[in-house]
């Protein structure tokens, strides 16, 4: 009876050590990981980022043009199933498309299901060649044994959906990464050094920040678009959309700095180090700069899908990218067609997507600022 | 006439760390012209016991199951915490009972004038006019010793001073009438001038009203010159009550003792401090049996094992703790 | 200065920028005027005052942690003699290793993503005085011991520890430097009463063992006389009596003073209604009183009050007081 007490309580203190001994960052991260919402958040996010990250290899066909189906073109979903009248099949299969354009049909294509000629799903066949992290491969995850398979569909020129859907997460993710990292260093410098120095300084750049603020996006964007020259390839655009939208947002992460910031520079510990003659560099880099990590990483967080959002919304207007960089504005610009809105509603299969993008960062956001704010709740 | 009776109160919460006990098993009552005093540290729980009474207490707090709070009004007994709406509560809250708190700032709203925050409280509890009701305000604010009572009437909390915003919410709470006044640390921001000039007032004003008071505080001095009666809390616990006299002088509880010992004595300037060894456990780690045994001088193996009960040792006077009953040979 | 004081102040004056007029003139809050005061090696000496004393202003100027604005304040502890109104940068780091403050507020204090060990050694590594990571852990091994902190208990973050044992980790850092002048600022006024005596205990002990002087600053008169050997009283940013702590509790000459002690509630509950109350509220230090400070509050006002401002005068051994009729009030 006393050794499983002692052992036990042995348990129990090693549980008690590790609690006194957590740093800041671990005691975060247990608060994160008892929030249900924010963890699945997380999950969500990671998959999501991972598919992004993959795409090339997830996807059977790359997304481009000399991906396309010219025999499958606004095609609808393909959803490979297991078993069906003609008997169970351990591979899943999918059925054939048959074209065909005659008078009969208006001369329009028609395609019609033969459900007795299957075509089998393969597993890492062979396919286009891309690269990946500068190491170029040819395996796909899966394929199928003659002709295409499109899981998502496919659009007006044949292009497979579920390919643009996930190399889209991709490039708002690589955009939206530019962007927060760009408004993130300007906001750490501008908000720094307003926060931390006050007086004057801190007046003249609020002003400047407030003006910027006030500029309104779409205006700006559109005559930014309008000096952009047509030259500029696909990739150049992509980087400088990701640059202004990094300039457009730096502003409200910069207030939150320099809020951070004039609070911190008030607490006595800060006091206690100038007393002892610090330098404001070593003030900054042990004494603020870790304060405020939690509260910028949620900061930063959340505004990722500002980011996502405000490309999509660009795209979307065909100021941001363009055909044939893949994003969810650019594959949204084809939808307000009516034909699409009534016959081909697999186009708004990204939308999903996104929407669960956006809400895993908003999940994961909240979860951080709940689980980063009370760490001095130790108070009497 | 008894105002107030609590008995067995108890009051347990859930955190991120576990459940905490912050009130156990504790009973008292308070009549009407008297001043009951509840001392006690941090972690002692005697603010949640005191929110309790207005049942001001957060809503995942789960309370005893024979806890009970009864209330002794002119229309019968009212029993708190079978409150549950909130329109009920509003009838007691600021009604027959009022609370003032240790930051006079926090009880103001900053943008409206004091006159228009006293005057909307005493029209939600009082059925009169507007104009009596400020009239009945400017009386208010003259009694409890603010000059110029009629120029204030109209400024703002933080246009006054800390002294007199702390007697602008004692003429708040005392403008409804209340049966009940429940003081939290209300002297504990004020300077020690002051603080005697806001004793006084209160002291008068139970005479003049013929009110309870339920005064909070960590400090004993203030205690000794303020309270009839003195109820010592220690982790959630009462561990000694008795007329303010006998506790001081005769201290029941080693607690008591030792936070006599504590102090520093103005009339006794040579005598060495003498702190009570060890530090108050976390609410999460309530010792077994006493709560005070790990610190005390006088613990014994029995004190590990139960928690000794409130026995009563001299008229009235009563403390929880083993060696004490059978010095006294009460046990 | 005299050959016996660590520190001393004459005609000290603090002022700070309230608001900076455009067009007029900038406004000024005068929290300490023309103090002087001396304080002896090696005591124990208190300074008290409410709100709007200055008191602690008087502390962080000594510490050169405020602006001077007017006046002198003299430093010599023996080794080295500073005037700290015009101190250069190379003096200024110097100076910083031999008077430390110890603050308030335990939970606001210590940084709280640093490990309690970090939190000891920063004065030592900031200030360069120890060579290698081994001789700045023996220190702060050795200091911690001092202040009865558990060892074992280095490597955890503030939040683990209670706010008596957050005090010690405080008075730990502030003495690691090897001070020889320490401020302790309201030191125990956030900490509970069983604990406030265990720290003053300890810290009368680190004085003898480490040959310290303190300027212990409080509102809290009844803590000031049990630890205090020497006592300062401020009003408004005045200086308005000090006496050693027999004498001042003993005899008080000033009223202000007088009233203070009378104020303090008594543990003996028979004692009531016996205290002198004092009338008013403490006028505000951005309109202060014309002649006397205290005169509006002051039991024994006369005409001569409110015009003439009073000086420090002897009134005994090692006692001072700043008031225009003390002799007057002493006869009746």
């Amino acid at each position: 009876m006393t050794d499983t007490n002692t052992i036990s309580a042995g348990a129990d203190q090693k549980l008690k050590e590790a609690y006194f001994t957590a740093s800041q960052g671990q005691l975060i991260w247990s608060r994160f990981k008892k929030q249900k919402a924010a963890m699945a958040g997380a999950w969500v996010l990671l998959i999501l980022i991972l598919s992004g990250l993959f795409a090339p290899f997830l996807t059977p066909y790359s997304p481009t043009l000399s991906g396309r189906d010219k025999d499958y073109q606004n095609g609808a979903p393909q959803i490979p199933i297991l078993w069906d009248e003609n008997g169970f099949s351990a591979r899943p299969f999918i059925y054939t498309y048959e074209r065909e354009r005659s008078f009969k049909t208006n001369f329009r294509w028609v395609s019609t299901i033969n459900r007795d000629k299957r075509r089998y799903m393969t597993l890492f066949p062979k396919g286009e060649k891309y690269t990946l992290f500068g190491i170029s491969f040819e395996r796909h995850l899966f394929g199928v044994d003659k002709g295409k398979i499109h899981i998502f569909g496919t659009d007006s020129t044949g292009k497979d959906i579920f390919s643009r859907t996930l190399h889209a997460i991709n490039t708002s993710l690589a955009v939206g990464t530019i962007g927060v990292a760009i408004a993130f260093v300007m906001a750490l410098i501008i908000g720094g050094i307003s926060g931390y120095y006050g007086g004057w300084i801190d007046s003249v750049l609020q002003m400047i920040t407030d003006a910027i603020r006030t500029v309104p996006a779409i205006p700006l964007f559109m005559a930014i678009a309008a000096f952009i020259p047509s030259e500029w390839s696909s990739e150049e655009r992509f980087f400088f959309i990701s640059i202004v939208l990094g300039f457009i947002n730096w502003p409200t992460l910069a207030r939150r700095v320099r809020t951070h910031l004039l609070t911190e520079r008030n607490q006595e510990y800060v006091l206690a180090a100038q007393l002892c003659g610090a330098s404001a560099n070593h003030i900054i880099r042990k004494h603020l700069l870790p304060s405020f990590t939690s509260y910028i990483i949620v900061d930063l967080v959340i505004s990722f899908p500002y980011m996502v959002l405000s490309e999509t919304a660009l795209s979307f207007i065909g100021l941001g990218l363009r055909d044939p960089v893949n994003s969810l504005g650019v594959m949204l610009q084809n939808v307000t067609n009516a034909d699409v809105l009534l016959n081909y509603q697999w186009y708004f299969i990204p939308v999903i997507f996104f929407i669960a993008l956006v809400l895993a960062f908003v999940f994961v956001g909240d979860g951080l600022r709940d689980a980063a704010d009370p760490y001095g709740d130790t108070k009497k | 006439m008894t105002l107030l009776k609590v008995e067995n109160l108890t009051l347990q919460f859930d955190t991120d760390e576990g459940r905490i006990t912050a009130v156990d098993g504790v009973s008292f009552e308070v009549n009407a012209g008297e001043v009951l005093g509840v001392v006690g540290e941090s972690g002692s729980g005697k603010s949640i016991t005191a929110k309790s009474i207005m049942h001001l207490n957060p809503r995942n707090t789960v309370y005893g199951e024979d806890s009970r709070i009864e209330l002794s009004l002119e229309d019968g007994v009212i029993d708190v915490l079978s409150l549950t709406r909130e329109r009920d509560m509003q009838v007691v809250r600021g009604g027959a009972v009022s609370m003032i708190f240790q930051e006079p700032m926090a009880s103001f709203a900053p943008a409206i004038t004091i006159g228009d925050q006293m005057t909307e409280q005493l029209l939600l509890h009082k059925d009169i006019t507007k104009k009596d009701a400020v009239n009945l305000s400017i009386e208010m604010l003259e009694r409890v010793g603010i000059s110029d009572a009629s120029h204030r009437f109209k400024q703002y909390a933080f246009e006054l001073s800390g002294g007199m915003r702390q007697r602008a919410m004692i003429a708040m709470a005392l403008s409804t009438s209340p049966k009940l006044l429940i003081a939290d640390e209300p002297t504990t921001a004020l300077d020690v001038t002051i603080q005697a000039q806001v004793i006084d007032l209160m002291k008068d004003l139970v005479e003049d009203f013929g009110m309870g008071i339920v005064f909070i505080t960590h400090d004993l001095g203030v205690i000794a010159q303020t309270v009839d009666r003195v109820a010592v809390m220690y982790l959630g616990n009462i561990v000694e009550q008795g007329p303010v006299r006998d506790v001081i002088r005769d201290p029941a509880h080693p607690y008591t003792h030792g936070l006599l010992d504590a102090l520093p004595k103005l009339d006794d300037l040579d005598s060495p401090l003498t702190p009570i060894s060890g530090d108050i456990p976390s609410p999460l780690e309530r010792p077994d049996g006493c709560v005070f045994h790990t610190r005390c001088s006088r613990v014994e193996p029995r004190c590990s094992q139960s928690a000794p009960k409130m026995m009563e040792f001299v008229d009235n006077h009563y403390g929880a703790c083993f060696v004490e009953a059978e010095k006294r040979g009460a046990a | 200065m005299s050959e016996k004081s660590i520190i001393s102040a004459r005609n000290l004056s603090v002022d700070f920028l309230l608001s900076r007029g455009f067009f007029s003139e900038n406004v000024y809050l005068r929290a300490i005027k023309s103090v002087s005061v001396e304080i002896p090696k090696g005591s124990f000496f208190g300074l008290v005052g409410e709100s709007g004393s200055g008191k602690t202003t008087l502390g962080r100027a000594f510490l050169k942690a405020v602006p001077i604005s007017d006046g002198e304040v003299h430093f010599n502890d023996g080794d080295v003699e500073y005037d700290l109104e015009a101190l250069n940068k190379e003096q200024l780091t110097e100076y910083r290793k031999r008077a430390q403050l110890i603050f308030q507020d335990p939970y606001a204090a210590l940084s709280p993503r640093m490990t309690v060990r970090d939190i000891i050694a920063e004065p030592l590594e900031v200030m360069g005085i120890t060579s290698s990571r081994e001789e700045t852990d023996e220190r702060v091994r050795d200091i911690a011991a001092k202040c009865r902190l558990n060892l074992e208990h280095l490597r955890r973050f503030p939040h683990a520890f209670s706010g008596g044992q957050r005090q010690r980790i405080s008075i730990a850092r502030a003495l690691v430097s090897n001070p020889r002048f320490v401020v302790a600022d309201e030191s125990v006024a956030a900490l509970d009463v069983s604990i406030q005596a265990d720290i003053l205990n300890l810290l009368k002990d680190l004085q003898d063992e480490l040959d310290l002087t303190y300027l212990f600053i409080s509102h809290d008169l009844s803590v000031v006389a049990h630890v205090c050997d020497h006592i300062a009283v401020m009003y408004l940013g005045q200086l308005v009596e000090t006496a050693p702590t027999r004498a001042l509790f003993s005899a008080p000459r000033h009223p202000y003073t007088k009233a203070l002690l009378s104020a303090i509630p008594s543990l003996d509950p028979d004692q009531r209604g016996k205290a002198q109350k004092l009338e008013g509220e403490i006028p505000s230090p951005t309109n202060p009183p014309s002649g006397c400070k205290f005169h509006t509050r002051c039991p024994n006002v006369h005409d001569i009050c409110r015009h003439e401002e009073p000086k420090l005068e002897h009134a005994g051994m090692e006692h001072e007081v700043a008031c225009l009729r003390w002799k007057e009030l002493l006869a009746e």
